[in-house]
């Protein structure tokens, strides 16, 4: 097996008296993606708070790296992408990836072409000039996921990533994601869209602040006896 | 390295931002503009003085000033019905040797007027009686001459009598002494007691002056407060704050970044506020205008780090606005645009946690005292007190956004 991006084990989050997280056992490993799909409230960006030190974990650790959460100076070998687009409107798209380059700690010399590169893969090279204000929806989406790539970092975790890209930029996001895991970094991505969910490498069904079920999306269809991920999720949710 | 990055980043957002900017720079001259404009109309405000039993001489002086008027009443009850009726803005009436003066003070403009309109008349008045008086004593001398003469014809007549000259002596000796209790009679004549009654307020009542230091400061405090926060608030809002600090960025650089692109917009802010009531309102800065420039960034930096601190209790640019009534407002009232000595004690107790006050003080001081910056150091010091303790509250209230 190879080496784990993250390791969560048996995580408990509280928010006051509310129990978001109650046991999360999850393991993100080098050169895999892992799927994290689960209702609304079922605490995915709880997850993904904890997994980047935003908030620190109640019960069980928090690993990545093999350092416990929260460390500052990690942060710089993950790239994240939250629900929200993120984007400093005034500023023009280049601006914006300079700026959270220079955030990262990515070298000057270096940063012409991380940004040329990270514009390439979403597809933006020709609108990197305009302001963001001027951006469609599709566009800050995508200049957003831009964001998370520069610097090629170890670990990425994206919160939803796909929302409002169409489908012929959706697969190539997808191909490069593929491109990354092939290159031996991890992936952690939560989604709604199930028909990506199977697209990952291990599924994590998250449910009541449980992870239900964790395993390839082929042997989760067998375990619960169905043909897509999209009833699998109904029917986990069914039997709670 | 990355404090500069974000200084440049929010500075590139506040030029591209034109409105705010606007707000920033135009409003407080507009409003300085205004002010000035509205509570300094001395030179334009006519005035109607009525006057009691008072020297025709003095109405006359008076009556020749511009913008003044007056009418002139046999009884001072008549006077006071007109001051009543909005006839007149004053009363002069004369008591004896002395002066009773009675303004409506409605309007401090009118007061301020009459006071020297009044000053003037009694000095040109007194300058006339000076004049006669100086004749007198003129004539005097002459006098004192014609008798000196007149001695030392004698001296030369009877000069083996001695006798004869020592009472020539004492003869001069005398009238020296006459001529001097005249001249002093005279001068005596020439102080007449004024005594200033207000119907409204007091001699205090309106003092742009004094109000231009503290207002000055109050401007650079407002606004750096509300858009300091109001960024800070978006930063939160739209999430760029969470992924800022999904990067290796320190807590303390986001708010030192933040302090120095606010830091440069207050500094800017001040020099173009002092040049305006410099140049446009002929304000008359005593003292050192850099260290003017120098306290009010101190303040702008005390205002962005309370903007920023209550931001974090705000979920919305409407509830940041919320901040204004409780926490902005209150600042005018302790900063000394109202005087503090008449306050109860408990209540100047609060002055003393107002930053405005501090500000208010030091920049009051150099402007119309004209004292060093390094004699403020009281104001200073306590200034920078609250600086750091809200600047470290701030690095730590952002624990609340990223644990480490």
């Amino acid at each position: 097996m190879a080496q784990a991006m993250i390791d969560l084990a048996h995580l408990a989050k509280k928010f006051g008296d509310q129990t978001v997280l109650k046991d999360i056992n999850l393991t993100v490993n080098a050169g895999e993606i892992v799927g994290l799909i689960g209702p609304s409230g079922a605490g995915k960006s709880t997850v993904i708070k904890v997994a980047l030190g935003m908030e620190v974990a109640n019960g069980g650790s928090a690993k990545v790296f093999d350092t416990v959460m929260p460390d500052r100076k990690l942060l710089g070998r993950m790239g994240y992408m939250a629900q929200t687009d993120a984007l400093y409107d005034d500023l023009s798209g280049e601006e914006n990836l300079k700026f959270f380059g220079v955030m990262k700690g990515i070298a000057k010399a270096k940063m012409a072409a991380e940004i040329a590169h990270a514009a390439g893969v979403v597809d933006l090279t020709a609108d990197l000039k305009k302001r963001v204000a001027g951006y469609s929806g599709g566009m800050k989406r995508r200049l957003s996921l831009a964001i998370a790539l520069l610097g090629n970092p170890e670990l990425l975790i994206l919160d939803e990533p796909t929302v409002g890209i169409d489908p012929a930029l959706r697969r190539q996001i997808w191909t490069e994601l593929g491109k990354i895991r092939d290159a031996g970094r991890a992936i952690l991505i939560t989604t709604h869209v199930m028909d990506e969910a199977e697209l990952t490498d291990r599924v994590a069904l998250l449910l009541g602040g449980k992870v239900m079920a964790f395993d390839k999306p082929a042997v989760l269809k067998q375990q619960y006896g169905v043909d897509t991920i999209e009833d699998v999720f109904l029917k986990a949710e069914g039997v709670e | 390295m990355r404090t500069i990055a974000i200084m440049n980043r929010v500075l590139k957002e506040l030029i591209r931002d034109k409105r705010t900017l606007a707000l920033m720079f135009v409003a407080p001259i507009l409003i300085m503009l205004l002010m000035s404009v509205i509570f300094n109309t001395n030179s334009t405000t006519d005035v109607n003085v009525g006057t009691v039993a008072v020297t025709r001489k003095l109405n006359q002086e008076m009556g020749d000033i511009k913008h003044v008027d007056v009418k002139t009443y046999d009884t001072k009850a008549d006077a006071k019905q007109a001051l009543q009726d909005e006839k007149i803005d004053a009363i002069i009436k004369k008591n004896g040797n002395n002066y009773d003066l009675t303004y409506a003070n409605t309007d401090s403009s009118k007061t301020a007027a009459v006071k020297m309109a009044f000053k003037n008349a009694v000095t040109a008045t007194s300058i006339d009686q000076l004049k006669s008086a100086l004749k007198k004593s003129t004539t005097g001398m002459a006098k004192l001459q014609a008798q000196l003469m007149v001695m030392q014809k004698q001296q030369a007549a009877s000069t083996t009598a001695a006798t004869g000259n020592a009472a020539a002596a004492k003869q001069a000796a005398a009238t020296k002494a006459k001529s001097t209790t005249t001249a002093t009679k005279s001068t005596s004549q020439k102080t007449p007691k004024i005594t200033n009654h207000y119907v409204y307020g007091d001699k205090d009542t309106g003092y742009f002056a004094k109000m231009l230091p503290i207002l000055m400061g109050f401007f650079v405090f407002f606004f750096v407060f509300l858009i300091s926060g109001m960024a800070l608030l978006k930063e939160r809002t739209t999430g760029t704050l969470d992924r800022l600090l999904a990067t290796p960025v320190k807590r303390s650089s986001i708010v030192f970044g933040y302090m120095l692109s606010y830091g440069i917009l207050a500094v800017i802010q001040t020099v173009l506020i002092v040049l305006v009531t410099v140049w446009l309102l002929g304000m008359e800065v005593v003292g050192n205008m850099v260290s003017v420039v120098v306290i009010n960034l101190i303040l702008a930096l005390v205002a962005l780090a309370f903007g920023i601190l209550l931001s974090t209790f705000a979920n919305s640019e409407f509830q940041m606005m919320q901040f204004i009534p409780l926490v902005v407002i209150p600042q005018i009232f302790f900063s000394g645009i109202i005087p503090l000595d008449s306050m109860a004690d408990w209540v100047k107790g609060i002055s003393y946690i107002i930053p405005l006050k501090y500000s208010g003080d030091a920049v009051s001081d150099i402007i119309m005292r004209g004292t060093s910056i390094f004699d403020e150091g009281w104001n200073i010091l306590v200034l920078l007190v609250f600086l750091v303790v809200l600047t470290f509250l701030n690095i730590i209230g952002m624990k609340r956004y990223r644990k480490v």
